[in-house]
């Protein structure tokens, strides 16, 4: 049989990274997949060079409309280790609070997104509904749904009132009650686990090899969280178990968000009840003193790296980012390979690449003949829908999901 | 906007009167149902969870009859987001190309207005409207999912006006 050449993207507007895979097919099977870069680069890094450090602060949230507060505080935090100062715990605290509800929009959407991906699109639809409880907090909390310009250099923006923390517990009980029927639709669901379990394979060592990052890592029992491991905000304070899963598919993965939203809901409520007293903000001179620092976040999606370099003025001489979908790259071409061409949406969409881009588009090659056709992602998406029904597994089949909770 | 020309003047021409109505009713069913594509051309993703929002149970925009499809060839109305990158300029060409007329433009986001807080990037080569025509431009970082909706309202309005004058 011939070999068959698709290349999937290249439009992936995410993050700074945009990316497109190459995947060389024997029939179904994936023999190598190859990951290629550079799309959509829009030159943020060499853009930060020419503002000043406040301006930067709303330039780098716009890395990634998902992810936004993880990249600037991971910018902040550089900036303010560089300046030599200290946010007053207040600050830290609301970081943290604004930095855990992030994270539930973005699992919330991953889950809904995954559903989709697999042709589940009832899931999706509930899970997106619950979402906009998240969404309607954080506009609350900031006065944006996304891109929330909530942190300053030397603290936050906004004070977080007694009204506003009564909405935010009652918000979270019943996110929690949604969350557990979740887990338990992640867990018990036979469709859904004869779906996903056993597909993108990887293990503990190969995790560690490739360095893969953020739920990517724990769903391969690597127990790898910044929040824990090198802690920033208030991290070091709030109590949280790191979720881990022995599971190394993508199940695994789904159901290592999934239970981390319960872990968010847990350091949410700590943080607010004991919110300490105090300033939002310290002073921070213009010029920020020469020097380099480093500075690590765990984002919903990994471990997201920001390096600064001033020179002693009022703009930085080199900014750096690598976010966490890079690191998990290397190990995508590893899940891919020896799958199935239909299994290849999901897999790409269990690390969570932000995913809201919808029009790939994919040309097939087939090298014996030379000939080339287009695919959309859309295209490969039915196709891997179709290819699952074929064999039993039929979404359209559930009718007994539940509409509790609400 | 090019109204009723393109893919219906094909079939009308002042003798074959009969087809007129045919002619009105695909106007009337555009105009009640358009079938939107969206089209990433470099933005920060937050546009476009936002206009996915608008797809999902609390918008709901499939009640007025708004439908996302996944082919250039079957949309009425390209929806973008982001500046346009050097990489999706040719893209968005083409997909603008493939569509059939008649064909409108919705610029959401202020990148894709302007090119908003990217402007001097040197991957970026501007809005939206450097390089397709554009219909509709919707404002705000991002713009929330009401916002969209509206603008997607206001542009068939416009339409339905810009049909009732021609009917004078
Ligand atoms: S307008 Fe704002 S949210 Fe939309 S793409 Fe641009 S930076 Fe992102």
């Amino acid at each position: 049989m011939g070999k068959v050449v698709v290349p999937v993207g290249p439009q992936h507007p995410a993050l700074k990274e945009p990316e497109g895979f190459s995947l060389t097919l024997e029939g179904e099977k994936v023999v190598s997949a190859t990951v290629r870069l550079g799309y959509n680069h829009r030159g943020i890094e060499k853009a930060c060079e020419e503002r000043t450090y406040t301006q930067n602060i709303y330039l780098i949230e716009r890395i990634c409309g998902i992810c936004s507060h993880t990249h600037s505080t991971c910018f902040i935090q550089c900036v303010e280790e560089l300046a030599g100062v200290e946010i007053t715990s207040r600050a830290a605290y609301i970081r943290t609070l604004v930095g855990e509800l992030e994270r539930i929009h973005s699992h919330l959407l991953w889950l809904g997104v995954a559903g989709h991906e697999i042709g589940f699109d009832t899931l999706f639809m509930y899970s997106w509904r619950d979402r906009e409880l998240v969404m309607d907090l954080l506009a609350m909390l900031t006065g944006n749904r996304v891109n929330y310009g909530i942190n300053t250099i030397g603290g936050v923006r906004r004070d977080v009132s007694s009204e506003q923390i009564k909405d935010i517990l009652k918000t979270v009980d019943k996110l929690e009650e949604r969350t557990k029927y979740y887990i338990e639709v992640l867990t018990q669901e036979t469709t859904i686990v004869q779906r996903l379990a056993g597909v993108g394979r990887l293990s503990k060592e190969d995790a560690i090899r490739l360095g893969a990052a953020g739920p990517t890592a724990r769903a391969a029992g690597v127990k790898r969280d910044t929040r824990k491991d090198d802690p920033y905000a208030a991290y070091g304070e709030v109590p949280f178990e790191v979720i881990t899963d022995q599971n190394s598919d993508v199940l695994g993965r789904g159901i290592v968000r999934v239970k981390e939203l319960m872990e968010s809901y847990k350091i949410i409520r700590y943080v607010l009840e004991r919110l300490p007293e105090g300033e939002l903000t310290v002073k921070v001179p213009k010029k920020i003193p020469a020097g380099e620092a480093i500075s690590r976040y765990e984002a919903p999606r990994g471990e997201d790296v920001h390096y600064v370099k001033s020179n002693g003025t009022e703009m930085p001489e080199r900014v750096k980012v690598r976010a966490p979908t890079l690191a998990n790259l290397s190990s995508i071409s590893h899940m891919l390979e020896g799958g199935y061409l239909a299994d290849v949406p999901i897999i790409i969409a269990a690390i969570d690449p932000c995913f809201s881009c919808t029009d790939r588009m994919i040309t097939v090659t087939d090298r014996e003949k030379d000939s080339k056709s287009m695919l959309d992602w859309n295209k490969l998406r039915a196709y891997s829908i179709d290819w699952h029904k074929e064999r039993g597994l039929d979404f359209s089949a559930i009718s007994h999901l539940r509409e509790d909770g609400r | 906007m090019s109204g009723g020309k393109g893919l219906c003047s094909l079939y009308i021409s002042p003798e074959k009167r009969k087809f007129i109505m045919f002619d009105k009713l695909i106007n009337w069913a555009r105009m009640k149902s358009p079938w939107i594509i969206h089209f990433n051309t470099g933005s920060c993703n937050g546009c476009d969870i936002e206009i996915v929002s608008t797809l999902t149970p609390r918008y709901d925009l499939e009640r007025f009859g708004v439908q996302q499809k996944g082919s250039p060839r079957h949309a009425d109305v390209l929806v973008c987001s982001g500046p346009v990158t050097l990489q999706t300029k040719d893209r968005i060409q083409r997909v603008y190309e493939q569509m059939t007329e008649p064909k409108f433009v919705v610029a959401v986001g202020t990148c894709a207005s302007s090119g908003g807080v990217f402007t001097g990037c040197y991957g970026v080569s501007g809005g939206i409207d450097s390089v397709v025509p554009v219909s509709a431009y919707i404002p705000g970082c991002p713009p929330r999912p009401e916002a969209i909706i509206d603008g997607v309202v206001k542009l068939l309005g416009s339409l339905e006006k810009k049909e009732e004058e021609e009917k004078k």
